[in-house]
């Protein structure tokens, strides 16, 4: 405070030099400067994301296990496929540090190799409906009228078919139960959701004022959509994904629990999680470390993308 | 003064509008007049002002005219060219020639561009320039609308209102536009600022000879840039004339309630002029009654008003206005 | 009415905490209001108007806003600062109410505003339902809402933009205030429809004897209305007296400036309007000098040392300025509102 007091008291009032009294004029404001460092968008966007200590935490944990998820099957020392008959259902211990399972395999390295599969899925699954899901509501939203009517009517009946029909009819159509083919059949609908968020977003962002000044600079439609439309919806896009993610790697743990999913000798965490059902009662570790990744790896994204969200999110702006 | 006048007498018309009509369709048969009938021609080089209360169809009718909206009916004619069959390098040359400036310095400009970006936006489209050359004329046209050329490279929201607006002029300039639209470019800032931004405006019209269709709420503001004024009521234009015949004797009584409703910075004359007071609100433009739109509030409404929509006539030289009063004389 | 003081307001600092540091919006700002008097804030945004009108209903948010140390605000010889939640309550409505420049904003549009009327009438005058129903009817009739029996079901968005402000000055009104906060009240209003709220306004202070604090940006608005207006700057009060002192006698630049900045009706189309240079300083950054000093014609080099003293003009005018300064030079105002 008592820097900025109006200083001067009676006395030193009367004291003020004169030569301090002569006029001279504004300042050169040629150019404005600014006083605050310059943010970036990203930059912005990380500063807000970083306050969020939860979802700080859950990007280290994801961090850890995507580390793992590369580099555990080699730390382990073992092969994951590698069966050990003299050591079957061990328990946890220094030289298998999750136990083995019934084959004698390693857990540690089956369930390290088993997330390469789940996050592959989880993730590639995401991004390719994404991607899809964006190019169509891009479309939707860009066209309107009466495209944009038919081509979110398909989205409703899309969504409306449930996914294990889809799921079913495709391994029996294809006769085949690879993971490209799950792949496939979850991304089939999967899109959709995306698609709606993504016109929503466009719709919105296509009457603002700078869309359409570039409409008035003569900007092709392209352009716009590549330059401003995007651009601005990315943030949304990435959060979508984010909250995607997990309920693809649910997916495919469901489906794989029930036998539709990856098959031996592939494996996935609901692969794990299934062949451990059967002796539960006896041996729960072996069910408890793949379901501890499924459950670590949805919360962490989950949590995450909470924390994109409120960083992305240009409203939130201060 | 006259001889302004005389010299935009002279000039001819940069753009004609004829009967232009722009409807909003508003639920199941309920359609917005935005703009109804309009009749307008702009002068090269002069200011055209356009005030009006929210929702009298101002905007649309700027908008309208530079094609950034498709017209119901009617025609608008630029530079001797129909521009609604305008296709190719014809409409590209068109927008190159109309630019607009946006009211909300904060909605118009990208956040994911850098400001350099967003001015040399129009440049891409229209210019083939080097980096090099597009940078130049960055600076240069950042420097012409007074902010240094170390804003290039920041992001519009580090910038305040005012510093924005003249991005979004800048922005519109880069194109070398002969026509720009200047839809409510001052009324989100400051008063102080306001005035940076008009006199901008002023001297950027004179440096590079541009015609402006000056788009306000703020009565005084128009009076003071404008060279003609048009006063809209509910899509249609009720009275246009030039600047000093508007302000000094308004025909119609929507201007003149308008004109008396403005606030001044100046006690005494506050207290002791007449306010001619509106009463009520301005009806909905969906599904206005026939006749004149104004009669609802107009003091003076006869029999007539009710049946007639009264048409823009010119009552006295360079004077025109939309009322059953005035025809009677 | 001299001396009959409701409001004292003294050294009020307000802050605010961003993530870039302290953002200092109210820098030690005094002022005082009499019973039935209309005192205007008038300055730019960001000046500390509204947040210095806003702190005197303690409407701020902590720990985002914070009322520094030192800060006195004394209505009606309670002191503000001091109150809890439950007499905090009974202030607001009783004492002051505020109405908002956004009148959509500030009602709820899930409720009639009948029901919001009355709401705050059972709160407040311990009324039961009938009674209020017929007092909301009879303040919705005071603030000329025509057919008041049939409005007074409406929601919100079923009126227009005038109404609504209407139905707020209704509610601000309802417990009969000493004091009523009008934060840009027509701002966002058409221009036939301001005036008709500043008649509204002007005739209710005349009936009501309440004390206004109209806070804006537009001189044209407080001309005919204030009895005295204060000019904000940077959170510190430039100039402060009576209407015709500040219109006719002012001795700041920045008034000058304001005062010169609008176009005049009478002036000639196309001139160049004079326009202050630069930004209004970034209120994080500390300031020990005259804040305007950057943007002022008559800058000092002391202007740029040492914030001025407030100088005593007459007994309701004062000047934040060192022009004021016996040594400093004589210069005249630049506005001249004869301008033709």
């Amino acid at each position: 405070m008592s820097e900025e007091k109006k200083v001067t008291s009676a006395t030193e009032w009367e004291d003020i030099p004169a030569e301090k009294f002569q006029i001279i004029g504004t300042d050169d404001f040629s150019g404005d400067i600014i006083a605050r460092p310059k943010v970036g968008y990203w930059a912005d966007a990380w500063r807000r994301f970083k306050e969020n200590k939860i979802a700080l935490i859950a990007l280290i944990i994801l961090i850890v296990l995507l580390f793992m998820v590369i580099f555990g099957p080699a730390i382990s020392g073992y092969n994951f496929e590698q069966m050990d008959t003299s050591a079957i259902n061990q328990l946890p211990s220094s030289e298998h540090w999750f136990g083995t399972d019934s084959l004698g395999r390693d857990l540690f390295a089956r369930v390290w190799q088993a997330g390469r599969v789940s996050l592959a899925i989880g993730i590639v699954g995401a991004v390719v409906a994404s991607v899809v899901g964006s190019i169509y509501g891009g479309i939707a939203s860009y066209f309107g009228g009466i495209v944009d009517d038919i081509m979110m009517r398909i989205v409703e009946v899309l969504l409306s078919i449930p996914y294990l029909i889809i799921v079913i009819l495709i391994s029996v159509v294809t006769d085949s139960k690879s993971i490209g083919t799950m792949m496939l059949a979850l991304t089939l609908t999967g899109w959709c959701g995306i698609a709606r968020l993504v016109r929503g977003q466009m719709l919105q962002l296509k009457s603002q004022e700078y869309v359409l000044a570039a409409n008035a600079l003569g900007v092709s439609p392209f352009k716009t959509i590549m330059r401003h439309m995007i651009p601005n919806t990315i943030g949304i896009i990435i959060v979508a994904i984010t909250f995607d993610i997990p309920g693809y790697i649910f997916s495919e743990a469901f489906l794989s629990y029930i036998g539709l999913g990856v098959q031996p000798p592939d494996t996935s965490w609901g692969a794990l999680a299934s062949a451990a059902q059967q002796n539960f009662m006896f041996y729960p570790y072996q069910l408890f470390f793949p379901s501890l990744m499924i459950a670590l790896t949805m919360l962490s994204f989950t949590l995450l993308g909470d924390g994109l969200r409120d960083a992305l999110d240009p409203k939130l702006r201060k | 003064m006259d001889q302004v006048i005389e010299k935009l007498q002279n000039a001819d018309n940069i753009l004609e509008v004829t009967d232009l009509c722009k409807f909003f369709k508003a639920g199941r048969k309920q359609v917005l007049k935005a703009v109804d009938h309009v009749n307008i021609s702009i002068k090269r080089g002069e200011t055209l002002g356009l005030v009006g209360e929210s929702g009298c169809g101002k905007t649309t009718c700027g908008r309208t005219m530079i094609k950034l909206y498709e017209p119901t009916s009617g025609k608008v004619v630029f530079d001797g060219k129909d521009i609604s069959t305008l296709k190719g390098n014809d409409l590209l040359d068109f927008k190159k020639n109309v630019q607009i400036i946006f009211q909300d310095p904060y909605a118009s400009l990208d956040p994911r561009m850098t400001i350099g970006e967003i001015i040399s936006e129009g440049m891409d489209v229209h210019f083939h320039m080097s980096e090099k050359e597009k940078a130049d004329k960055v600076a240069d046209l950042l420097g012409k609308v007074g902010l240094s050329a170390e804003y290039a490279n920041r992001f519009a929201h580090e910038l305040s209102g005012g510093q924005r607006q003249r991005v979004g002029i800048a922005r519109a300039l880069a194109v070398e536009p002969k026509f720009i639209v200047c839809d409510e470019p001052i009324s989100a800032l400051d008063v102080s600022i306001q005035a940076q931004v008009v006199n901008l405006l002023i001297k950027l019209q004179r440096e590079f000879g541009l015609t402006y269709l000056f788009i306000s709420h703020d009565l005084s503001m128009v009076k003071h840039i404008s060279d003609r004024v048009g006063v809209m009521y509910l899509g249609s234009l009720v009275e246009l004339a030039s600047n000093y015949d508007l302000y000094d004797k308004p025909l119609h009584p929507y201007t003149q309630a308008l004109i008396s409703a403005i606030p001044m910075a100046d006690p005494d004359v506050e207290a002791s002029r007449e306010r001619i007071k509106l009463e009520g609100e301005v009806p909905s433009p969906i599904n206005p009654p026939p006749g004149c739109k104004f009669r609802s509030r107009c003091k003076y409404a006869m029999d007539i008003c009710a049946k007639e929509k009264p048409e823009l006539k010119e009552v006295e030289p360079n004077h025109f206005v939309a009322c059953h009063l005035c025809n009677k004389k | 009415m001299e001396n009959d003081k409701i409001l004292e307001v003294k050294d009020l600092s307000v802050s605010f905490n961003t993530y870039a540091g302290e953002v200092k919006a109210v820098r030690g700002v005094s002022f005082e209001l009499n019973r039935g008097e209309t005192l205007a804030f008038v300055g730019e945004s960001g000046c500390g108007k509204t947040v210095t009108a806003k702190s005197i209903l303690r409407l701020l948010k902590p720990p985002f806003a914070v009322i520094k140390e030192g800060s006195q605000i004394t209505c009606d010889g309670k002191d503000v600062l001091a109150l809890n939640k439950k007499e905090l309550c009974e202030f607001r409505g009783d004492e002051v109410s505020m109405i908002f420049q956004d009148p959509m904003t500030s009602l709820n549009p899930t409720m009639t505003v009948g029901k919001q009327i009355m709401e705050s009438l059972r709160i407040h005058r311990h009324l039961n339902k009938k009674e209020a129903r017929e007092e909301a009817i009879k303040m919705l009739k005071m603030v000329n809402i025509p057919s008041p029996e049939k409005r007074i079901d409406n929601y919100p968005h079923e009126m227009s933009g005038g109404m609504r402000q209407r139905v707020m000055i209704a509610m601000a009104l309802a417990c009969s205030p000493k004091i009523l906060i009008a934060d840009e009240p027509t701002t966002a209003l058409d221009v036939t429809i301001q005036a008709q709220i500043m008649d509204l306004m002007r005739e209710l202070k005349e009936k009501m004897n309440t004390a206004i604090i109209l806070v804006t940006h537009d001189l044209g608005v407080v001309a005919n209305f204030a009895d005295r207006i204060q000019v904000m700057y940077a959170g510190q009060v430039m100039e402060r007296g009576t209407a015709r002192e500040i219109f006719y006698e002012a001795k700041h630049p920045y008034t000058w400036a304001l005062l010169s900045s609008a176009p005049k009706l009478a002036k000639e189309a196309k001139q160049e309007l004079y326009a202050l240079k630069g930004t209004p300083p970034d209120l994080i950054l500390p300031l020990n000098c005259c804040p305007f000093a950057s943007r002022c014609e008559y800058c000092m080099p002391i202007c740029k040392e040492k914030n001025p003293l407030e100088t005593t003009i007459t007994d309701t005018h004062r000047v934040s300025c060192w022009l004021q300064h016996p040594k400093a030079p004589k210069v005249k105002s630049f506005y001249d509102r004869e301008a033709k």
